[in-house]
């Protein structure tokens, strides 16, 4: 080991795709699982949140109206690009989660086979839950799911790579756009994830990353006017129950904390089956109807 | 209305098809009982101001009573195998075919709507409704949620007084066919076909307790949806109480599904048909006096065609026949009640005042009930309250447009998300428009069409959760 001074990175969040510090200038103090300083991470305000909702808005239109391929391409090109970074999250999992360097990888790992699996669910979502309804009429009728539009998503306190990456991509995948509050006490990775989305094609504001004081950030998301559903993962049940009633004000979709497996423990929970459920919490069902008209009703045999 | 060709001779329903006895009792474990303090309704026929019977109102206590009742039953009903609710479900569905003249007598004289409508509409759908979630029954395991998904528990559910036995049957048929047991708050301006279905619960042979109804105000409701041993809760109705059972259920673990109202935007293009097109906004907006969550009660027509269409349109609304709702040529028959027609004159005294333009065919009003003559609004903008208000009347505003995108834009800019129209020739700008209109339905050269296969429900305020096809039982299911 050289005596080298190493470059400390200046952690920053991720909004609209550019890397902006807090507008409060206000950063906290991020240390590892023995409480050995990492590092500063912006303690994100209000407005860092009404900003972030403005991204997210703002790229809602192009990110939902892509091909399905298209973002199944690019979900696949995350999981590309952290390969390549594989180290550089195995250290940082390690040193948020306190996990020795096997356990991190393997989390790493699971994460970053989460991408693939989420990246081949965009073309193919659309069949499972939608199709042609065979109503009594001479009408065309189908079914097709929509994404619901900007998802405010409480990342898990405990899980801070692995739980992230499980909430997130089935909310971009389905055709959403983001604004992810990061685990409060374990920022860095994903902080460092939106270094990687912005270099995976994925365009910029569909997946916006603030750090800082989950019940902070979250209430105003909770009560804006123009996010339509939130994710409660990462918050205990007191703030969960204010933010559903925050958010019944403009009737966002809300998905509640779900009950953690109690016997394989809270971060065995993400290496689960994630099954369909979180694709599904955030899409709407449109379902357009057209006259037929009744050809060969008068009795023809063809 | 002056003599016109279409006057027609008085063709009146028989009423003799029913029996409305004088009064009815709260429906709880298979029994009709009193309410715990006595208290009792009148509910009027909206056409005639007539009180039809006096029926028991549920209090607090009373939910406290059928939600027990619910949670008995449940235990027996969702272990019986599918195949036998299944059939309890077919039973039902036969035998509101056997007693649908009666029924649909009985909801034209309690909510005011066309027997033409309740004939050919209502109770149609409401039996094959039935027959439709009778067939999943046993067949959940195919269903696409998983081996074996289980029921909720009690379904607390509160329905609307706009189409009182569909709105049931979009309600009880789904829970029932996935092993849930109900209690049902019909609304206080029209709880007789709920009782009426009680009684056809107990010719079905349905256990004690599966079904429960109880009449009563919007106190009942709150009670229900707000009982500690209820699963799950359905609700139809306004987007104000939607929320309020929002906050209300934050941090339970009951499954919510709201659907709300309101503010579909019908949209034609240059090249529509217009006879189609006016018949199918008249569809929209005067189907069922307009009391409808799904209406399409703006109509955004391009600039170019404006004008013919308004005169078609005008033309038309002429022709509407007004009128006893029993009277099997009428089209446009009561407001449900004394407070929705205050309601509906206010936000059409509001959009005058505003500066909109109101015109009304020539068109006598009955001199009792509760009648509101078709309105149509031009002059229109975004910016008036009868274009962003659910009106939930037979008040139609107009708004024009250039573009697709205009229109696109237009219809969107709203709270609601429920319906939409979309009239043109052009396949794929039918397809395109559809494709970027933020609404559940979307109609393309057809209105107001219903099915039971057909997931229906809105986007952002007009609630959440679908009702109707395989998208209906997942929100009676665990999954």
């Amino acid at each position: 080991m050289s005596d080298r001074l190493t470059v400390l990175k200046t952690y920053k969040l991720y909004v609209g795709g550019k890397f902006p510090r807090s507008e409060s200038g206000r950063v906290y103090e991020v240390t590892d699982a023995k409480g050995k300083w990492l590092a500063n991470a912006p303690l994100s305000s209000r407005k860092d949140a009404r900003d972030a909702v403005v991204a997210a808005r703002k790229a809602f239109g192009g990110w939902s109206g892509a091909t399905a391929y298209n973002r199944g391409q690019i979900l696949y090109r995350i999981a590309e690009m952290l390969e390549g970074r594989r180290d550089q999250f195995v250290r940082e999992v390690a040193d948020a989660e306190g996990l020795s360097k096997s356990k991190a990888a393997a989390v790493v790992d699971a994460a970053i086979d989460r991408w693939v699996w989420y990246a081949g669910w965009t073309d193919k979502i659309g069949q499972v839950v939608g199709g042609a309804n065979p109503v009594a009429g001479p009408y065309f009728n189908l079914s097709s799911p929509e994404p619901t539009g900007v998802v405010a998503v409480l990342a898990p306190q405990e899980s801070s790579f692995l739980g992230l990456v499980s909430v997130l991509a089935p909310v971009i995948a389905t055709g959403n756009t983001a604004v992810v509050i990061a685990s409060e006490k374990a920022p860095l990775p994903a902080l460092s994830l939106g270094e990687v989305l912005a270099t995976s094609d994925v365009p910029g504001g569909v997946v916006n990353i603030l750090t800082g004081k989950t019940a902070e950030i979250a209430a105003p998301l909770a009560a804006h006017q123009d996010v339509n559903a939130i994710d409660l993962t990462g918050a205990d049940a007191d703030l969960a129950r204010d933010l559903e009633i925050a958010a019944a004000d403009n009737l966002k979709r809300v998905l509640r904390p779900q009950p953690v497996d109690a016997e394989a423990g809270p971060a065995a929970d993400w290496t689960a089956d994630p099954g369909t459920r979180r694709l599904t919490a955030f899409l709407e069902t449109k379902t357009v109807w057209h006259p037929t008209g009744s050809l060969g009703a008068s009795g023809s045999a063809y | 209305m002056t003599s016109t060709p279409f006057e027609y001779a008085p063709a009146p329903e028989s009423r003799s098809v029913v029996d409305i006895a004088p009064s009815y009792g709260l429906f709880i474990d298979g029994e009709f009982v009193d309410a715990a303090d006595g208290k009792v309704f009148k509910t009027v026929s909206p056409s005639t101001e007539e009180v039809l019977s006096e029926v028991a109102q549920a209090g607090a206590e009373d939910v406290d009573r059928a939600v027990k009742a619910a949670r008995k039953a449940f235990e027996k009903w969702s272990a019986l195998p599918g195949a036998e609710r299944a059939k309890y479900l077919f039973r039902i569905a036969r035998i509101i075919q056997e007693r649908s003249r009666e029924l649909a007598v009985l909801e034209t004289l309690d909510n005011g709507k066309p027997i033409k409508e309740t004939r050919d509409a209502d109770l149609p759908l409401v039996a094959a409704h039935f027959f439709y979630y009778a067939g999943w029954a046993d067949k959940l395991d195919h269903a696409g949620y998983g081996p074996n998904p289980a029921p909720l528990g009690v379904a607390g559910q509160v329905i609307p007084w706009n189409f009182p036995l569909l709105m049931l049957a979009w309600k009880i048929a789904p829970a029932l066919a996935t092993g849930n047991t109900v209690v049902l708050k019909p609304a206080e301006t029209t709880p007789l076909s709920a009782l009426f279905f009680a009684d056809i619960c107990r010719q079905a042979g349905l256990p004690r307790g599966v079904v429960n109804i109880l009449p009563g105000y919007g106190d009942a409701g709150a009670a229900l949806t707000a009982h500690p041993d209820v699963n799950k809760v359905a609700f139809t109705g306004s987007t104000a109480v939607g929320k309020a059972i929002a906050r209300q259920v934050a941090g339970t673990d009951k499954k919510v599904t709201l659907e709300l109202g309101g503010k579909g935007a019908n949209i034609v293009f240059d090249d529509a048909p217009i006879d189609q097109a006016v018949e199918g906004i008249v569809t929209g907006i005067f189907f069922n006096q307009g009391q409808v969550c799904c209406a399409g009660s703006r109509l955004l027509v391009q600039e170019s065609i404006q004008e013919e269409l308004l005169d078609s349109l005008k033309r038309r609304l002429s022709t509407l026949r007004l009128g006893d709702p029993l009277d099997k040529n009428t089209d446009i028959g009561a407001i449900n009640s004394a407070e929705q027609l205050a309601r509906i004159t206010a936000l059409a005294d509001t959009g005058e005042a505003e500066g909109a333009e109101r015109w009304s065919p020539s068109c006598e009003l009955p001199s009792t009930g509760y009648w509101f003559a078709p309105t149509l609004f031009t002059n229109v903008t975004q910016a008036h309250t009868i274009a962003r208000d659910e009106i939930f009347g037979p008040v139609l505003s107009v708004l024009s447009f250039r573009t697709p995108d205009e229109a696109v834009a237009k219809a969107n800019n709203t709270q609601y998300g429920l319906s939409a129209g979309i009239w043109t020739e052009k396949g794929s700008r039918i397809l395109a428009v559809a494709n970027k209109l933020r609404a559940g339905v979307v109609w393309a050269n057809t209105f107001n069409k219903f099915d039971p296969t057909s997931p229906f429900g809105g986007y952002k305020e007009s609630g959440y959760g679908r009702e109707g096809g395989r998208h209906g039982l997942e929100a009676y299911l665990d999954v």
